[in-house]
């Protein structure tokens, strides 16, 4: 079930996906794909390994061919204008691969060569991304010897030398330390501002942040697009609230029961005298400050009260019974 | 043009830049050593006529040198870049894929002429310290050259290709050197089989890389033979360019 996406307001499209499909020998790695994305928007391509991000990336990024559909980006379609594509879309592969016994200065010089700029040109542009991602220290060292954070930084550098007008990194930030995630998660949302951006993850909170639109991808299709808000919205039905309390069951049991809010309740006895209840409000509301006020007004000792953040497998969960229905 | 020489500058520097490119110039100077050494002997033993170019190939030691180190030079052109990823880096820049696999022959290539560079100076050290040698007889050590050049042309042809099949390094060195290893048996076949007049024996003896090199060392350039390894240098290169490109097979 692909979501509409007419309540995002879109630009001109910078990338157009229509009935896209990928096959391995005949096992489809994705399956009728079709969004669009507009200037300046940063898309997060979510879902698990294996359900067709990178490969659409690569399609995107010039590197393999789609089995069917058209794919345009900036215009250009990409199975008959691969190279004017890629000159226009800055790529970073999982993994960031990068080569080990190059120089920082020589590697992203080398890299803007390639991606067809002259000798001056690329000598400033080199300068300006070198200054832009901080790695003026690490400008001579060998790629080889960087750190983890460095080596991303360099990676987003040499997408970004030619001044592509759409970026693409495949798991930017996987393996980076939380410092690391934040600084490389800073960066892209710099590139917003003058980029078309679009980013792949297996973790939400990674892509809720920095995104205005999300597209979920399950088994080859894309499940789900909308901005991280909407999604939230939609699935906040399954938000659940998990309390603590020292309280007889029975007693706790009548007090959810008269609450209307709660729409389903399950008590199970924790260590101590608590009781742990697990509730699902109606429509995802928050019902914190009520549980909290009712604890006090009742006297009963109030040791946990969290509201459970749906996890990825919850949307998968969500989506798919959807799908089933 | 301007990525094509970026990668192909590149590609030859690699071979520098990791201790790999030092053992393999190494080795080959000590087997190009070994074979003038060889070749002072059989100078020493029993003086001949013709020009000293046409012992080269017949020490044995060139041929080693072009079966054992070309698959070692070409085997990092593709397979090394498929297996640490920056292929696919490489591959999303606008460059195309036949620059890409000039490039990649240019630097091989390059290298492989750079290992037989000192042997230039072989006939100057014997005319050196040879008690009596004539002057410098300038055609077959050109000729014979042109013969290294063309013979490692077409075995790093092959070399990419076998590296742009894999991204192993050790199974793109195995596939080139069998297939070398092939065609040298084939040649050697033509050498060791009693002459007859059938068209079989033509055939071997055309295709044979030990003739072609013993004409090549004598100072005889048969265009034959020039055709025949720019021929097969552009099969093999047009067969890596299909390899790279079978990603975008739909």
């Amino acid at each position: 079930m692909a979501e509409s996406t007419h309540d995002i307001p879109t630009p001109k499209p910078m990338i157009e996906v229509e009935n896209l499909t990928k096959l391995y020998g005949s096992q489809p790695a994705i399956r009728d794909v079709s969004f669009t994305v507009g200037r300046g928007e940063i898309v997060g391509f979510l879902g698990p390994n294996g359900a067709g991000k990178s490969t659409t990336m690569r399609i995107l990024a010039g590197f393999l061919a789609a089995t069917g559909g058209t794919v345009r980006v900036v215009g250009h379609d990409v199975a008959d204008a691969s190279r004017e594509v890629r000159r226009c879309v800055g790529f970073m592969p999982e993994n960031n691969p990068l080569h080990s016994d190059m120089r920082v200065r020589e590697y992203l010089k080398f890299r803007a060569r390639l991606k067809g700029l002259d000798r001056q040109t690329s000598r400033n542009r080199v300068d300006e991304v070198i200054e832009q991602f901080d790695l003026t220290d690490a400008a001579r060292q060998m790629i080889g010897e960087l750190s983890k954070g460095y080596r991303q930084r360099v990676g987003l550098a040499d997408a970004l030398v030619h001044e592509p007008a759409v970026i693409i990194l495949d798991e930017p930030t996987i393996g980076l330390d939380p410092h690391q995630v934040r600084t490389v998660r800073q960066c892209i949302k710099q590139l917003a501002e003058n980029h078309t951006v679009l980013i792949s993850s297996h973790i939400l909170p990674e892509v809720e942040v920095t995104c205005t639109k999300l597209m979920i991808f399950h088994e080859g299709r894309v499940v789900a697009a909308n901005t991280p808000a909407n999604l939230e919205l939609k699935l906040g039905g399954q938000q659940r609230i998990t309390v603590e309390l020292e309280a007889e069951p029975d007693v706790l049991e009548t007090a959810w029961e008269e609450m209307a809010e709660v729409e389903h309740h399950r008590i199970t006895p924790a260590e101590g005298r608590y009781q742990r209840c697990r509730l699902t409000p109606r429509d995802g509301m928050d019902l914190r400050p009520e549980i909290a006020a009712l604890a006090r007004t009742r006297g009963w000792p109030l040791r946990e009260l969290t509201r459970d953040r749906h996890t990825l497998e919850d949307i998968f969960v969500h989506i798919t019974r959807e799908d089933e229905d | 043009m301007g990525p094509f020489i970026t990668l192909t500058r590149r590609e030859l520097a690699g071979h520098f830049l990791s201790f790999r490119g030092y053992v393999i110039l190494a080795g080959v100077q000590f087997l190009l050593g070994l074979s003038l050494l060889l070749i002072v002997d059989v100078l020493n033993n029993q003086p001949f006529d013709l020009p000293i170019t046409e012992k080269f190939p017949s020490t044995g030691l060139f041929w080693l040198v072009l079966l054992l180190v070309t698959p070692v030079i070409t085997m990092r052109t593709f397979a090394r870049e498929k297996s640490t990823g920056t292929f696919e880096t490489l591959m999303t820049t606008p460059v195309s894929d036949l620059q890409v696999v000039l490039a990649k022959f240019s630097g091989a290539f390059g290298f492989y002429l750079l290992t037989f560079l000192p042997m230039a100076a072989f006939p100057f050290i014997l005319k050196h310290y040879a008690a009596v040698f004539p002057e410098v007889d300038a055609g077959p050590v050109a000729s014979t050259f042109l013969g290294i050049a063309l013979l490692g042309s077409f075995f790093m042809a092959l070399g990419c290709f076998a590296s742009s099949l894999t991204r192993s390094q050790i199974v793109a060195a195995m596939v080139s050197f069998t297939l070398g290893t092939g065609i040298f048996m084939v040649g050697l076949l033509g050498e060791i089989s009693p002459p007859t007049d059938t068209p079989l024996y033509a055939a071997l003896k055309y295709i044979s890389v030990l003739e072609h090199m013993k004409d090549f060392s004598s100072g005889i350039i048969d265009s034959r033979h020039i055709v025949f390894y720019l021929s097969l240098t552009a099969v093999f290169l047009f067969l890596t360019c299909q390899t790279i490109g079978s990603r975008r097979w739909k």
